[in-house]
C-alpha cells in the first residue's frame, strides 16, 4: 500500500488557478482531478512534487498546470521549466499536447523542444531566445550544463518535470540524470522538481529525487480500474519448453480478430520477427499486422506509428521500444507473448491498453512453455493483489561519474571540494567514497594511473586559484561528441546480395550463424552467406525453417517476487487448482515420480542417463544468476575431480551434467564460492570483456564509434579487449577496472541474487536421487540442445531429443 | 612448416621461429601506442603497453637464446614513440638489444627506427632463400616473410566463433601476426588479403599454448 509521507491528498483546498486556466476547464465542463489540485498547491508553496497515479489520470496535465499557473502570473525572460522524458518522441508528443491548452488559453508562452535531432541551428536560437518551457532528454541537459553559459541558460529556471521518473533509478542514464538535476541545484538552489511516475512498490525511494526532501510532497493519485488479465487457456497442447508460443496463435489471432487494435507484446526482437511471421500465415482476413522493433529501419518503425496513430492497424507484434510512449488512440487489448518476468514490467505493458482510469484494461498472457505457465498465473494473481516489483537502490556507476566530471570542468572551472559536495548530494551517489570520487577526478584530469605517463598531455589544468578547467577547447569538443551512457551493441547492417539494407542486427548474434543458416529478419526468411565489409549478407530463402537464436527468452531475468511467488505455486497444491489440467498432470507426475519442493527448500535431482551424471536444480533466481551459479559449481566439481562436461541455465533451473556423481550436495552449494572461485573464473571469462567495452565508451576512453566512421579496409581500430587484458595485468585496481566490475556483478552476473539464493538454501536442500530423468527437469534438458550444431537440422534433432525425454520421463513402469 | 623449402617454426605468442640460424622473427610491436593516443587526442589508454609487449619479447629470448632477432617494421608506432619511453622501458630495451645481433627493418609506421635503442636498421634483408621486408611486395614473392596486415582469423567450433591472431601462407610467401600488446587485427578472408596468397592458404592460428594451422576453406567468415 502507498503511504502518503508528507501530507494527504486535499480535496480542494487549493488557492485559487489564474482566471485562464479556471476558465478553459470550466468552458469543457471539466474539473481538475483532486491530485491535479494537490500538485497545484504544493507547488503553489514552493514545494517539489512526486505525484504517483496511473496512465490515464491526467499525471502530464497535472505537471504542467503549477508551471502554467506561475508563467501567467510571472512572465519571464528566459527558460522557466524544464521537461525531462526518457525518449524523445515522449518530448516531442508533449510539446504538441501541450500546445493545445495553451493555444486554447490564449496564453503567451512559448513551448519548445530540444533533442537529438533538433538542427544545430535552432538550438543557437534557443540559446540565444530561450523557450519558456523546454521539453528535453537527459543526454541534452548534459550537453547544456557543458557550455560555458550553462549558468546564464538557467537564470530563469524555476520547475523541472522528470516524466516517467520510475524508469530513471538503477540506470546509468538515471546517474547521469541525477548528477545534472545536483547540479541545476546547485545553479538555482530554489529549484523546484516535480516528478511524475507510475505506481511503484517504494515511492520513497524516489522522492530523493526531487532535491531537500523536507521541501517535497507525495501526492498518490486515485488507483484506475484494475486491468482484466486473462491467462490463455489453449486446447492444444503447452510445450514443455521454448519461448515462441507457436502452438497459441491460432488463439492469439482470434483475439486480434475480436478487438479493435491489439499491441502483442513478444520479449525479443527475434520473438517479434518470427510471431509476426506466423500470424501472417493465419491471417486469412488480410488484417492489417505491423511489426515494431529496435533493430528496423526508423522510416519503417514511424510508418507504423504513423498508422497506429490514425487507428488503421488491428495490431502491432512489438518488443519494449513500445513499453514507453506515446499514448495511441484505440488500443483495447494487449497481448504478452511468453514469460512476463516482472510483475511492474506486464503492469506497464497492459496499461498501453485503454487510457481511460475508469475502465479496465484488457490484457491476454500467453506462456510459451510449462513453466511459464505458472509465472503468468503467478503475475496475474500479483497484479489483482496490487504487489509490484521492488529493486534495492543501486551506487551510482563511476564511468557515467568520470563522464560527468569532465563535462562540469568543460562549463567552468571546478573546485574538487564543492563538486565532490555536490555529487554527494545526488541519490546514487551518497555514499560515494572520497577516494572514488578522487579516482574519477584523477582519471579525467590524465588517465588516473599508477604510471603517471601522461602528465604532459593532461585534458585538465589547474588555474592559478587551484580550480580544475578543461586544458584545450577539443576537450571540450571530444566530450560533446562522447555524451550519454547508452552504448549500443555493435550493429552490421543486413544487406541484400549487393543490393539494398534491410536493417541491422547484433553483431552477436551475427557471430553465431555459420553460412547456409536461416533466420528471419524484418518478416522474412533469410539464408545467411558471409559477413563482408561490416554487412551481414543474405538471400532469400522463403519457406525455409529458420533457426531460433540461442537466447531466445530475452534479456531481462523474472524478478524476485515473481520467482518467490512461481515456487509458493508449486509448493502448494491447492493452487493448482488453476492450473490447465494438463499442467496439473505434469505436476502429478512429477509428485509421483519424484517431489515437488516446500517454497523454501531447494531441489536438487540427481540421476544417471547415458553414461553421465545429471544434477538438476531448481532455483527460480534466473537464467543469469543462474549461468554465473553453473560456472562457479563445475569448476569446483572439475577441481573435486568429478568430471563435469558443460551445464545449461534457464530462467527456472539448471542442469549440470559430469561423469562422476556428486557426492556432497552441501559442500558443493558452500556460499564460499564467491569468494577466490569467482574471482578466478572472471579472469577467464569474456564477460568483464564486455562490460569493459561499455565503460571505456561511457568514462571517455575511447571515442565512441559515429556511424560513417567504421573501421574501413587495412585502417584497424581498437580493441577494448587489448586495453582490458593490459590494464587488467598491470593495473588491476585502476577505477575502470573497478567500474567494469561493478557493472558485471550486477547487470551480467546477478551476484547480489546468487548471494541472496545462496544465504536461502543453506540448510533447505531437498536432495533427490532418481534413476531417471523427472518430468520437471524435461524443460531445461530439452534446452541442451537448442546450443547450435553446425550442419546439421537443429529442429529435426531436437524433436527427435525431445520425444525420448518426455517418453522417458512419463514412463509408468 | 615449411616456406620455399625452408623450415620455420610458428610460436604460439605470434612470433617465427628459425631453428637453421637460431633468428627470432617478431613482426608490428608498435611500441608507444597507447601514448601516441594520449599525445595526439588526449585519450588516456593504459600506458603499459610498451612494457606488456617488452615483456614477452624478455621472455621468447630467456627461451630461445636467439642468436638474432628480425623485427620485421612498424616496431615503434610513430616516429616520436621513442621520445615517450619511459626511462625503464628504454633501459629493458636496450639490455635485450645488446644480447643478439638485432635487426629493426623499418615499417611504415617507422620508416627511420631510432638509432638510440641498440640493434641496426635494414630496409630488407635476403638470406638462404628468405627474404623478410615489413610489406609484402606485389607479384610472386617466393620466400617472402613479412607483416604489416596484423591477420586475424575465426574457426567455429562446436557452434561458439573463435576469433586469434594467425600467421597465414601458402608455402610461398608467410605473413606474421602482430606482436604488439595493442594491435589490432584484420581478417585473413578481407579482400586485402586476396592478392598476395593462392586459393589453398592456410591461417595458423595462435592458441594459448600452441599453434593450429587451419585450410582457408574452415575459416568462418
Amino acid at each position: 500500500m502507498l503511504v502518503p509521507v508528507k501530507s494527504v491528498v486535499p480535496e480542494s483546498s487549493a488557492k485559487p488557478l489564474p482566471h485562464q486556466i479556471e476558465s478553459w476547464f470550466a468552458q469543457r465542463g471539466w474539473a481538475p482531478h483532486p491530485h491535479q489540485r494537490a500538485v497545484i498547491k504544493a507547488a503553489g508553496d514552493g514545494r517539489s512534487v512526486l505525484l504517483i497515479a496511473p496512465t490515464g489520470g491526467g499525471k502530464t496535465l497535472a505537471g504542467f498546470l503549477p508551471i502554467l499557473a506561475d508563467l501567467i502570473r510571472r512572465p519571464g525572460q528566459g527558460t522557466r521549466a524544464l521537461y525531462i522524458s526518457p525518449l524523445k518522441a515522449l518530448a516531442v508528443d508533449i510539446a504538441r499536447n501541450l500546445e493545445t491548452p495553451v493555444a486554447e488559453m490564449q496564453l503567451d508562452i512559448s513551448v519548445e523542444t530540444r533533442t537529438g535531432d533538433t538542427s544545430a541551428a535552432k538550438r543557437q536560437r534557443q540559446r540565444l531566445k530561450p523557450p519558456d518551457i523546454l521539453l528535453t532528454t537527459p543526454e541534452q541537459l548534459a550537453l547544456m550544463l557543458s557550455y560555458p553559459d550553462a549558468a546564464r541558460l538557467f537564470d530563469d529556471l524555476g520547475f523541472v518535470i522528470l516524466d516517467e521518473l520510475h524508469v530513471f533509478p538503477n540506470s546509468k542514464r538515471g546517474d547521469l540524470l541525477a548528477l545534472d538535476l545536483e547540479r541545476l541545484r546547485t545553479l538555482r538552489p530554489d529549484l523546484q522538481t516535480i516528478g511524475l511516475s507510475a505506481t511503484v512498490a517504494e515511492p520513497r525511494d524516489l522522492l530523493p529525487w526531487l532535491g531537500p526532501e523536507d521541501r517535497s510532497t507525495l501526492v498518490v493519485g486515485r488507483a484506475g480500474a484494475k486491468p482484466k488479465v486473462t491467462i490463455l487457456a489453449s486446447d492444444a497442447r503447452v510445450p514443455w519448453a521454448g519461448h515462441l508460443a507457436l502452438y497459441a496463435l491460432p488463439e492469439v489471432y482470434a483475439a486480434i480478430r475480436q478487438s479493435r487494435t491489439a499491441l502483442v507484446f513478444v520479449n525479443t526482437r527475434m520473438q517479434a520477427e518470427l510471431i509476426f511471421q506466423e500470424l501472417w500465415k493465419l491471417n486469412d482476413d488480410n488484417l492489417p499486422i505491423a511489426l515494431h522493433h529496435g533493430s528496423l529501419d526508423v522510416q519503417a518503425r514511424r510508418k507504423v506509428e504513423a498508422a497506429m496513430g490514425r487507428n488503421a492497424l488491428r495490431a502491432v507484434v512489438c518488443t519494449a521500444t513500445l513499453d514507453l510512449g506515446i499514448d495511441w488512440g484505440e488500443v483495447d487489448l494487449v497481448v504478452q507473448i511468453g514469460a512476463p518476468k516482472g510483475i511492474a514490467r506486464t503492469v506497464q505493458r497492459i496499461g498501453r491498453a485503454n487510457h481511460r482510469l475508469d475502465e479496465p484494461s484488457h490484457a491476454l498472457l500467453v506462456p510459451s512453455n510449462r513453466f511459464e505457465m505458472l509465472e503468468c498465473l503467478a503475475a496475474r494473481e500479483a497484479i489483482a493483489e496490487g504487489q509490484l516489483d521492488a529493486s534495492s537502490p543501486k551506487p551510482g556507476a563511476l564511468d557515467v561519474l568520470c563522464q560527468h566530471l569532465l563535462g562540469m570542468a568543460c562549463s567552468a572551472p571546478i573546485e574538487p571540494e564543492a563538486i565532490y559536495a555536490e555529487v554527494r548530494r545526488a541519490p546514487p551517489y551518497r555514499a560515494l567514497p572520497r577516494e572514488d570520487f578522487d579516482k574519477a577526478l584523477a582519471f579525467v584530469e590524465n588517465g588516473g594511473y599508477a604510471l603517471r605517463a601522461y602528465e604532459r598531455f593532461k585534458r585538465l589544468r589547474r588555474t592559478p586559484e587551484g580550480l580544475l578547467t578543461a586544458a584545450h577547447p577539443k576537450v571540450a569538443q571530444q566530450y560533446r561528441m562522447n555524451i550519454g551512457t547508452i552504448v549500443e551493441a555493435p550493429m552490421l547492417k543486413v544487406r541484400l546480395g549487393r543490393g539494398r539494407v534491410l536493417g541491422e542486427i547484433e553483431e552477436g548474434f551475427a557471430e553465431q550463424l555459420v553460412p547456409g543458416d536461416t533466420f528471419v529478419f524484418a518478416g522474412e526468411v533469410w539464408r545467411f552467406e558471409g559477413i563482408r565489409d561490416l554487412s551481414v549478407i543474405v538471400a532469400r530463402a522463403p519457406g525455409a525453417d529458420p533457426r531460433v537464436p540461442s537466447y531466445a527468452g530475452g534479456k531481462f531475468p523474472l524478478t524476485t517476487e515473481l520467482a518467490e511467488r512461481v515456487r509458493r505455486m508449486l509448493a502448494d497444491d491447492r493452487l493448482h487448482r488453476r492450473l490447465p489440467e494438463q499442467i496439473r498432470e505434469w505436476l502429478r507426475l512429477q509428485t509421483w515420480r519424484s517431489v515437488l519442493p516446500a517454497a523454501d527448500q531447494l531441489l536438487v535431482e540427481t540421476f544417471p542417463r547415458g553414461k553421465r551424471q545429471f544434477l538438476v536444480a531448481y532455483p527460480f533466481e534466473g537464467r543469469l544468476a543462474h549461468q554465473t551459479l553453473g560456472m562457479l559449481l563445475t569448476r569446483r566439481m572439475e577441481r573435486a575431480g568429478l568430471r563435469p562436461l558443460g551445464f545449461v541455465a534457464g530462467e527456472y533451473a539448471l542442469a549440470i551434467w559430469s561423469l562422476r556423481p556428486v557426492p556432497d550436495l552441501d559442500g558443493l552449494f558452500a556460499e564460499d564460492m564467491l569468494g577466490d572461485d569467482l574471482e578466478a573464473w572472471l579472469a577467464e571469462s569474456n564477460l568483464l570483456k564486455r562490460a569493459f567495452r561499455n565503460v571505456a565508451v561511457i568514462a571517455g576512453l575511447i571515442d565512441r564509434r559515429r556511424p560513417g566512421e567504421e573501421k574501413t579496409g587495412r585502417q584497424v581500430t581498437f580493441s577494448t579487449d587489448l586495453i582490458y587484458d593490459v590494464l587488467r595485468q598491470h593495473e588491476p585496481g585502476h577505477i575502470l577496472m573497478r567500474a567494469t566490475w561493478g557493472d558485471a556483478a550486477a547487470t551480467l552476473l546477478d551476484l547480489p541474487r546468487l548471494g541472496d539464493l545462496l544465504r536461502r538454501i543453506r540448510g533447505h536442500i531437498l536432495h533427490h536421487p532418481l534413476d531417471r530423468v523427472s518430468p520437471l527437469a524435461v524443460p531445461i534438458l530439452l534446452d541442451i540442445g537448442r546450443e547450435s550444431v553446425p550442419g546439421v537440422n537443429v529442429d529435426d534433432m531436437l524433436a527427435e531429443a525431445a520425444e525420448d525425454l518426455i517418453a522417458e520421463a512419463t514412463r509408468l513402469i | 612448416m615449411l616456406l620455399n623449402g625452408v623450415r620455420l617454426m610458428p610460436d604460439a605468442t605470434g612470433a617465427l621461429w628459425w631453428p637453421a640460424t637460431r633468428t627470432l622473427i617478431v613482426a608490428d610491436l608498435h611500441l608507444e601506442k597507447g601514448s601516441a593516443y594520449a599525445a595526439r587526442s588526449r585519450q588516456f589508454l593504459p600506458p603499459y603497453d610498451t612494457r606488456a609487449t617488452i615483456g614477452r619479447l624478455e621472455a621468447l629470448q630467456r627461451r630461445h637464446r636467439p642468436a638474432r632477432w628480425l623485427c620485421l617494421g612498424d616496431s615503434f608506432h610513430d616516429q616520436a614513440a621513442a621520445e615517450r619511453l619511459a626511462d625503464e622501458d628504454a633501459d629493458r630495451l636496450r639490455r635485450l638489444t645488446g644480447q643478439s645481433d638485432w635487426v629493426w627493418l623499418c615499417g611504415n609506421h617507422d620508416p627511420a627506427p631510432p638509432a638510440t635503442l641498440g640493434g641496426r636498421i635494414v630496409e630488407e634483408l635476403a638470406e638462404d632463400g628468405l627474404v623478410f621486408r615489413h610489406q609484402a611486395a606485389e607479384g610472386r614473392q617466393p620466400g617472402e616473410v613479412s607483416g604489416h596486415f596484423h591477420p586475424k582469423a575465426s574457426v567455429v567450433v562446436q557452434g561458439k566463433r573463435l576469433t586469434r591472431r594467425c600467421f597465414v601462407s601458402d608455402g610461398i610467401r608467410l605473413v606474421l601476426p602482430a606482436f604488439g600488446a595493442y594491435a589490432g587485427g584484420l581478417d585473413v578472408l578481407d579482400r586485402d588479403f586476396a592478392p598476395l596468397f593462392n586459393r589453398m592458404f592456410h591461417a595458423w592460428l595462435l592458441g594459448d599454448a600452441n599453434v593450429f594451422a587451419v585450410p582457408r576453406d574452415r575459416l568462418a567468415v
